[in-house]
């Protein structure tokens, strides 16, 4: 089926071709970082995660929403998700094969990274991770793929998908869990040190992905012959509306403990993102501009008006998006890491090499997703099955 | 001789098969296995090694300075001249930043003033050994914390896991900026974590470690376990504090702040 990607439109050839030059321009910085080493990156010795880390963190969180769609398609056998859940699926494989790739970015020694392999141990979160994340590629390729094929033979997939299915959905969970969990167990950094944190990780995982899947289901729509159909694009703004009150909701509770208890620890990184620490202030505007985002997809999504009429949807969408993109591709983890054990404050800032290769590793997700989507497309139109169920 | 899809898909199978089972094969035959580590005879030993930094001895810039350039000079730790690529195994901070949380505004003025020496604090309970993806990062019986500056791979999980913020990175080649090169000590390469090692090569050699011996009795470095040892005998006659003891750590540095000689 992979054939049919090597044959599409102008626009997807032009499109392809701007990926190929972010990812080639994404390389070549990467080859200066591999040379010269992480020094050419914002980070410091006390913010020692940066950027990559950060994204990789987001990205758990768009691939583990493609459980939004399965478990109302299989579990609840909600038909209308019929031709999206694939999409889902498929936005899995592209946003873990990212989490993958901005780990390996990240690393100080990449040739050595099977070492993680090599050299088991159970204590390492880390280890967890890889574990899960590999799984979770493997199971959304060989489930979106298994179903593509009997779709385009017009069959119902072999009886081994089901399972592989049900087995996803723990996974999914798993997969933000574990990430959350990274972060959570770390002594001496009390604005990761949060048993909400697992739960919060999964809230805005549930708001972005979806909202990422609206968007792109749109696109497809405007692009392709393709109709995902009003109704799947709808339940899908539910969800974000749902994931995203839920999120919100969390976030305050985090505030809450923080500002009640008054434990300085607790307020610091609080305050260093959306006021100032000490006089440093780098991030507050981009943590405002994620709030004021948060409250202007609430607005759009909770009330009925805006959220069914698809014009308004799509902001909605695209600020829950960008909103919880600072929130959790930036703030969260930069966030944690000032001010220092030593309470004082090293900023952080992405350079331009770690930017491009920031953006590389991105345009090869979009690569990926824009392969496996024309796949999906491709397969449908040459059995006509292009239109939703209604 | 021409191949249907079927017999394709099972020849390819099969060739798979073997390539995976002589690979793992080869992985298994090709690893040796290490040697048991043998303290060299000679060596220091103890059953829980621990230092106690005596600050009231610490009086001038020079005390200090002594102490860390010893360190620094024999471990080959480069000096970037900025903040952000620093690499660092002894240094100082102040009250405020090496106890934070313990800082009061009516604290005697020389506590507030004082350059406290801040080290790795070889805890009992390491966080960056819990964390390390590979081992890496590693608890020896005698207590020493260390690490394989070969099987890390950066992933600089241990430094976000320290609360004493004791890890460096090296974040660039570190090698030119190696003021003089010590041959007897390795250097490292880029991409690698790392932090002291209460001089675990100097100890194997039957030496204290460099900054207790530069230290005019300053930091005594002893067996946490022996009741006779020297460390066991100043903690029994003075108060000491440790660094965030809250976070169940146990670290094996502790500090003896003096009181009223100093004023």
């Amino acid at each position: 089926m992979l054939e049919k990607a090597l044959s599409g439109s102008r626009r997807y050839w032009t499109w392809i071709i701007i990926l190929l030059i972010l990812i080639g321009i994404g390389f070549i910085n990467y080859l200066r970082q591999f040379k010269l080493g992480l020094g050419i990156t914002g980070m410091s010795r006390d913010v020692s995660w940066g950027f990559y880390i950060s994204q990789f963190t987001f990205l758990v969180g768009v691939a583990a929403s493609a459980v939004m769609l399965v478990i109302p398609y299989y579990l609840h056998n909600y038909k209308k998700f019929s031709k999206i859940v694939i999409l889902g699926e498929f936005l899995a494989v592209a946003s873990v094969t990212m989490c993958l790739l901005f780990i390996f970015v990240d690393m100080g020694q990449p040739m050595r990274i099977l070492n993680v392999i090599l050299h088991p141990t159970p204590n390492s979160i880390l280890f967890w991770d890889a574990l899960v994340l590999n799984g979770y590629l493997f199971l959304n390729i060989v489930i979106g793929w298994a179903t593509l094929h009997a779709e385009k033979k017009g069959i119902p997939p072999a009886p081994w998908v089901k399972p592989l299915i049900y087995i996803s959905i723990p996974w999914a969970i798993s997969i933000h869990t574990v990430t959350a969990f990274l972060y959570a167990g770390l002594p001496g950094r009390h604005f990761w040190l949060t048993a909400i944190m697992a739960a919060r990780f999964l809230a805005s995982a549930f708001a972005s992905g979806p909202a990422l899947l609206l968007i792109v289901a749109l696109l497809v729509r405007k692009y392709t012959k393709f109709d995902p159909g009003r109704e799947p694009i709808q339940a899908v703004g539910k969800i974000v509306t749902y994931a995203m009150i839920t999120n919100v909701f969390f976030f305050l509770l985090e505030i809450f403990t923080a500002f009640y208890s008054n434990i300085p620890g607790h307020k610091h990184s609080f305050e260093y993102l959306f006021a100032g620490y000490e006089g440093y202030g780098k991030l507050v505007p981009l943590m405002w501009l994620s709030i004021i985002l948060a409250i202007i997809s609430l607005i759009l999504l909770i009330n009925p008006g805006t959220r069914k009429n698809e014009k308004t949807l799509v902001i909605a969408a695209l600020a829950v998006f960008f909103s919880l993109w600072i929130d959790k591709g930036f703030g969260l983890v930069i966030g944690g890491f000032i001010p220092n054990p030593f309470e004082t404050v090293t900023e952080y800032w992405p350079t331009l090499p770690e930017t491009f290769i920031t953006i590389g590793v991105w345009a090869i997700g979009f690569l990926i997703l824009t392969i496996l989507y024309k796949v999906v497309i491709s397969v449908r139109e040459s059995i006509g099955n292009l239109e939703a169920e209604h | 001789m021409s191949l249907d899809r079927r017999e394709f898909l099972k020849l390819t199978g099969l060739f798979g098969l073997g390539i995976g089972v002589s690979g793992v094969n080869l992985l298994l035959r090709s690893r040796v296995d290490a040697r048991e580590f043998v303290t060299p005879s000679g060596s220091l030993i103890a059953k829980r090694w621990a230092m106690v930094v005596d600050i009231r001895k610490f009086r001038t810039a020079e005390d200090y300075k002594r102490v860390i350039d010893a360190c620094h000079s024999i471990h080959n730790v480069p000096d970037f001249g900025n903040k952000k690529d620093e690499v660092k195994w002894i240094w100082t901070e102040e009250f405020e930043h090496a106890f934070p949380g313990q800082q009061n505004r009516y604290l005697p003025e020389w506590v507030i003033e004082k350059p406290f020496l801040l080290l790795c604090n070889h805890c009992d309970h390491p966080p960056c050994v819990r964390v390390c993806p590979t081992k890496a990062t590693f608890k020896r019986k005698d207590g020493i914390v260390m690490q394989d500056p070969h099987r890390c791979i950066g992933c600089r999980f241990c430094m976000a896991a320290c609360p004493y913020g004791s890890r460096s990175f090296n974040w660039r080649d570190p090698r030119p900026f190696i003021k003089k090169r010590n041959p007897e000590y390795p250097t490292r390469q880029i991409g690698v974590v790392e932090k002291c090692t209460f001089c675990a090569e100097r100890l194997a050699q039957g030496l204290e470690p460099a900054c207790v011996e530069k230290s005019n009795g300053a930091i005594i470095f002893g067996d946490l376990a022996d009741p006779n040892s020297e460390v066991r005998r100043v903690l029994s006659n003075h108060y000491t504090i440790r660094r965030k003891p809250e976070l169940g750590t146990q670290p094996s540095v502790f500090y003896i702040i003096g009181g009223e000689e100093n004023a």
